[in-house]
């Protein structure tokens, strides 16, 4: 084992010097390319995947395809569409950008399906006797029901995302990814570490205001987790709040 | 332990970036040995890393079921390391460990750590109180029931993690190719850095059909072990 180069006061060191903090390859404008990059890329991967999980539950069809989707999208690497976009699109942010929505749509779409059928037929019933149409029934009564799952996949997605969007250094993006990836490049172990520290702290925000959201956004009943008591509720909730490690 | 890799000496020049086709069959029938050699070196980091994983969790999962307080810290300490992206994890280890199998195991081990611990958890909790009742009236001792009632019924949830870790690490490998390790990940990245559209396409097909055909292979595995198990809608 090759005993350490970085040392808490490299590292520490690294962060006090002013040029780290300025210019294009300072923090702060690798932390707003990062940004902008998976903020773009989560926008659209809800844009898409949204509505159609919301109609596809509404209407209680299309399931395994929906829980389809989100196995074969655990299955394929991110590195993979990223590398592949390559020679369609060229380097920089765009292969960056089609592979982090490509990543971000499984989550999504599963759990929006997922929090859709979950509501009791019951209250579909009692909406319908009410008189709700089905656009109201979708929006009004299913909606805020499905919430805490659309919210936990939003989270999923926007974890992975943040997290992926290092990786996008690799195809010559921007981001935190760029340190990791340069430091590497020239054995720089003090760079590598500082990145992965940037990288780590933001992930970490990204997934506290995102929890953050949930409790701003989620009705107080409907907040806990209800603990399984079936085996196919258990099966459940193993498979819709799936937690992927950043790939 | 791994065969040695074939020599990477190219025999044909590689065509220019934008008139190559996607697959060039010569290239990739004349290199079929060092195709099998990075798929057999992708699974065998895969199957270590499960394995590794699957033992530390049972160590783990006993010692949380022994000593109930244990559990939540041990569940937000792997949720900690999950929280890190697999590239920034591998660059801090290379530091610490150098560009070798060992760096690459450390951090896969260590993700599949958090899904094997979570799901086995979760399935040991959703054992139903009337049952670990029964078991208790039957005269099992702690130990017993952990091994004996408690174990066999989170069995699925174990399975499913299982699947998940196995297909998440396939696709984890492949980012090892980026510190130096090998895998499906190696022709990936080598056919990036060299615009070579064969290999990149190969790479990346590969390592999906890996991921697949794992998912695949492990569902009948999960349905042949645990037949009480409610069937899967997928």
């Amino acid at each position: 084992m090759i005993w350490a180069s970085i040392s808490f006061s490299a590292t520490a060191a690294w962060f006090r010097d002013s040029t780290h903090w300025h210019g294009t390859n300072g923090v702060p404008h690798r932390l707003v390319e990062h940004i902008w990059l998976c903020g773009l890329s989560l926008a659209v991967a809800v844009a898409i995947a949204l509505p159609v999980g919301i109609v596809l539950g509404h209407i209680r069809r299309g399931g395994t395809l929906a829980q389809n989707v989100a196995n074969v999208g655990r299955a394929v690497p991110s590195l993979a569409i990223l590398i592949i976009a390559v020679p369609i699109v060229g380097i920089g942010s765009h292969p960056a950008e089609i592979a982090l929505v490509a990543l971000a749509l499984p989550p999504l779409l599963t759990n929006t399906y997922v929090g859709m059928v979950g509501v009791d037929e019951d209250v579909r019933d009692a909406a319908r006797g009410v008189g709700m149409t089905a656009w109201q029934t979708a929006s009004r009564v299913e909606l805020p029901m499905a919430l805490p799952l659309i919210l936990a996949g939003v989270r999923t997605a926007a974890f992975q995302v943040v997290a992926t969007a290092t990786l996008a250094a690799v195809v010559a993006s921007g981001g935190l990814g760029r340190y990791i990836v340069d430091g590497l490049a020239v054995r720089d172990d003090t760079q590598v570490v500082c990145g992965s520290l940037l990288v780590l702290g933001l992930a970490l925000m990204v997934e506290l205001s995102i929890a953050g959201l949930q409790r701003w956004l989620v009705p107080a009943p409907l907040r806990a987790p209800n603990r399984p008591n079936t085996d196919e509720q258990l099966e459940e909730s193993l498979d819709a709040i799936q937690l992927d490690p950043a790939a | 332990m791994l065969p040695s890799p074939p020599s990477r000496n190219y025999r044909f020049a590689v065509p220019v970036a934008s008139t190559q086709p996607w697959v060039n069959w010569t290239w990739v029938h004349n290199h079929y040995g060092l195709i099998r050699h990075d798929v057999w070196e992708h699974l065998l980091l895969t199957v270590l890393a499960v394995a590794i994983g699957l033992g530390i969790t049972m160590v783990l999962a006993a010692a949380a079921r022994a000593w109930h307080p244990l559990q939540g810290p041990l569940l937000g300490a792997c949720g900690a390391l999950y929280a890190v992206p697999s590239l920034a994890l591998f660059a801090l280890l290379v530091p610490i460990t150098g560009f070798t199998t060992t760096t690459a195991e450390i951090g896969l081990v260590g993700y599949t750590l958090l899904i094997l611990l979570r799901n086995l958890l979760t399935g040991l909790d959703a054992v139903p109180e009337e049952v670990r009742d029964a078991a208790r009236g039957l005269g099992f001792s702690r130990r017993r029931m952990l091994t004996h009632v408690e174990f066999p019924l989170a069995l699925p949830a174990l399975f499913a993690g299982i699947r998940v870790a196995t297909v998440t690490t396939i696709g984890l490998v492949t980012v090892t190719a980026l510190i130096g390790q090998g895998g499906v990940g190696s022709l990936l990245y080598d056919g990036f850095e060299r615009d070579f559209r064969t290999e990149e396409l190969l790479g990346a097909v590969l390592a999906v059909a890996l991921a697949l055909s794992a998912a695949i292979l492990l569902v009948g595995i999960e349905k042949l072990v645990t037949p009480w198990s409610a069937r899967r809608a997928t």
